[in-house]
């Protein structure tokens, strides 16, 4: 009754083709960035901002990276995380090594290093697809992170490569406190979520999934393989290398090379999986699941045992927690193979036909 | 040139350790297609069980034939609980899903058994063989040398085993076709039970050699890391494969280890060690955009 297209006719190709086609849909969105944009802010705590909030939309921004990589151009990747550390330590350095240089564009050209190093690691995707790609990004993952730790000059002559992030001032203003820092991730992440909403159904994105559905075809049907390959990962990276840079100068303030560690690539891809793979919105259900979860055991196993009365030591904790993480995604694959998104698809076809559904 | 052909030898002989993890990836990917992820997981699992059950008092053949019956239990529940659920899925759900098999034996087996790191004591030790040191003044480990000759038996079996033994001859042709190992009648999922009874035991083998000499720890489960780099060096589907694979990979990242970093710190000035880490994926990456499917991988052909 509430979520229907019937009677919404379009009369002009604008309004056919608009991102989001659904009157429902527009006003959800709506609602949605309102209550991000004002509403959060006015309720949330600071701990909520800088432990949950502001993490997840970098996690879900990196996630979204991947997420254009794997899901729509279907080359798996397994070292988003080096390319998130190629973005913070580039941003870093453009802010250190050039005088004046404005702060967002110093985002923004660290997610174009992050996406040149991109390239670089994605040319053997010409060649090689499947798991010898995937393997062949772990090359990736440790050369570049092994390079950061080496190479002194990259993170200005600091002690085994960490850094600290420069003051975040934009047109005068400075970003301190945590709720500005959100708004200003907030801002940044719905930019550029939007911009990859966009650029899936543009004939990119469709020459993206051509590529991934069947590459020969694809490529008799007059797809060129090569650009298209190396736009995805280009774009990726780039999407990567802002996550980074965000992890980097709102999240952390302070980084080192071996944090962005193989396990941090894996928990990017756990949140496709789970969030769903090809699907922007996947890529923002993931991120809060993969995020939540640590935080909902560490609250749930100790009051579990103390119900049964079981001796729980914190080495335990972390064991299952571990244990629990590895089992859902076992259970997610079996389940549900396409991810939450699949299921707000489920449910969304179910409200088109509330409460009649015969 | 001593020097460098101790290098060489010892390359060569760590190059055995990781085949032997390598072969228990091939033996899955061969019969069932699933690249398990879970094999380095698999490993600490069984070095675990081992030292396990010999804390509990069993002694050491009665600890391995244990484990090896909790690798068998395992790779059967896992093949029931996981894998036939997952059947015609994409390849890549199957990865995934081995992913996560990885991390739930990662929080599993240091539940059951400990987490702190232990020594586990096969009776083989750790020294350098004195006729080396004597006649050639190399230093070459006697262990590296038995890790070398229990991974040849090991070789030897399983192409023993896949060549003339009924069940061996049924894994290959599963591994082929599985709709036509179906259509003549052998049981695919009692082949896949069996197949993951098999790559236990490989990585029960290789779990004791790595356990023995660096320790049962966590850090086993980055062994499968190290074999990934022979795995696309050798193919996914051959068995030789890994071993050669593991030779190159040994002898190249060890020798890369002494005689690159010398180099960069002439030219960059600094500390390069370390090289290790990334070196095996980037000479496998440069090897694949020649071969890409590997030295001895079956050739891909594309049909549409």
């Amino acid at each position: 009754m509430l979520y229907r297209e019937a009677g919404q006719f379009k009369t002009t190709y604008a309004a056919d083709q608009q991102l989001f086609p659904i009157r429902q849909d527009r006003i959800g969105i709506l609602v949605l960035l309102a209550v991000a944009f004002l509403g959060v802010p006015l309720f949330a705590s600071e701990y909520w901002f800088s432990a949950i909030l502001i993490p997840f939309l970098i996690f879900a921004l990196a996630a979204l990276g991947l997420n254009i990589l794997t899901g729509y151009a279907g080359q798996l990747s397994l070292g988003s995380a080096a390319f998130m550390a190629v973005g913070a330590y580039a941003a870093y350095n453009f802010q250190l090594r050039i005088e004046g240089m404005p702060i967002l564009v110093s985002f923004i050209c660290g997610g174009l290093t992050a996406a040149g190093v991109g390239v670089l690691f994605g040319l053997p995707s010409l060649r090689i697809k499947g798991f010898y790609l995937a393997v062949a990004t772990l090359a990736a993952q440790f050369f570049i992170v092994w390079c950061l730790t080496k190479f002194p000059w990259l993170s200005n002559n600091s002690s085994s490569g960490v850094i600290s992030t420069q003051q975040l001032i934009i047109f005068g203003h400075e970003f301190n406190t945590p709720v500005e820092k959100y708004l200003l991730v907030l801002s940044i992440v719905v930019v550029l979520a939007l911009a990859a909403k966009n650029l899936v159904r543009s004939s990119t994105g469709r020459a993206w999934m051509a590529v991934r559905d069947m590459d020969v075809a694809a490529s008799v049907i007059g797809i060129k393989l090569m650009p298209t390959k190396l736009l995805a990962f280009a774009i990726s990276s780039f999407y990567c290398g802002v996550a980074g840079a965000l992890y980097a100068f709102c999240y952390l303030g302070s980084v080192e090379p071996d944090g962005f560690s193989l396990e941090m690539s894996f928990k990017i891809l756990f949140m496709i999986i789970i969030g769903g793979v090809g699907s922007i919105m996947g890529s923002f259900l993931g991120a809060a699941f993969i995020l939540l979860l640590p935080i909902f055991l560490d609250i749930l196993l100790p009051f579990f045992a103390e119900l049964f009365g079981l001796p729980f030591s914190s080495a335990t904790v972390s064991h299952i927690q571990i244990l629990v993480f590895g089992a859902l995604i076992m259970f997610f694959l079996i389940v549900e193979p396409h991810g939450l998104a699949r299921l707000w698809q489920i449910a969304k076809e179910k409200l088109r036909l509330w409460p009649f559904p015969h | 040139m001593n020097f460098f052909f101790e290098v060489l030898i010892g390359g060569l002989l760590s190059g055995v350790m990781y085949a032997l993890v390598a072969l228990g990836f091939v033996m899955i990917y061969k019969a069932s297609g699933v690249f398990n992820f879970a094999q380095g997981a698999m490993v600490y699992l069984a070095a675990l069980s081992v030292v396990g059950c010999m804390e509990k008092g069993a002694p050491l053949w009665l600890a391995i034939i244990l484990a090896f019956a909790i690798m068998t239990a395992f790779g059967i529940a896992t093949e029931k609980f996981v894998l036939r659920k997952l059947v015609n899925q994409p390849p890549i759900a199957l990865f995934m899903a081995t992913i996560g098999l990885a991390f739930f034996i990662e929080g599993l087996a240091p539940m059951i058994f400990g987490s702190e790191p232990r020594a586990l004591d096969i009776g083989i030790v750790d020294e350098p063989i004195a006729w080396f040191l004597d006649e050639w003044n190399m230093v070459i480990s006697k262990f590296d040398l038995v890790a070398a000759a229990v991974a040849s038996v090991l070789v030897a079996t399983l192409a023993l085993f896949f060549q003339y033994t009924r069940v061996g001859r049924a894994l290959r042709a599963v591994a082929d076709d599985h709709q036509a190992a179906l259509s003549i009648g052998i049981p695919l999922q009692n082949i896949w039970a069996i197949v993951w009874g098999v790559a236990g035991f490989v990585a029960l083998v290789a779990g004791m050699m790595w356990g023995a000499r660096n320790g049962v720890q966590f850090a086993l489960t980055f062994t499968a890391l190290k074999a990934l780099p022979v795995l696309i060096l050798g193919g996914f589907t051959s068995v030789p494969g890994a071993i050669v694979g593991g030779l190159i990979i040994g002898a190249s990242e060890k020798l890369a280890e002494i005689y690159i970093p010398p180099v960069m710190q002439d030219l960059f000035g600094g500390n390069f060690g370390g090289i290790e880490g990334w070196f095996p994926y980037v000479l496998a990456l440069l090897f694949l955009l020649v071969r890409p499917e590997g030295l001895f991988g079956e050739k891909h052909i594309d049909r549409v």
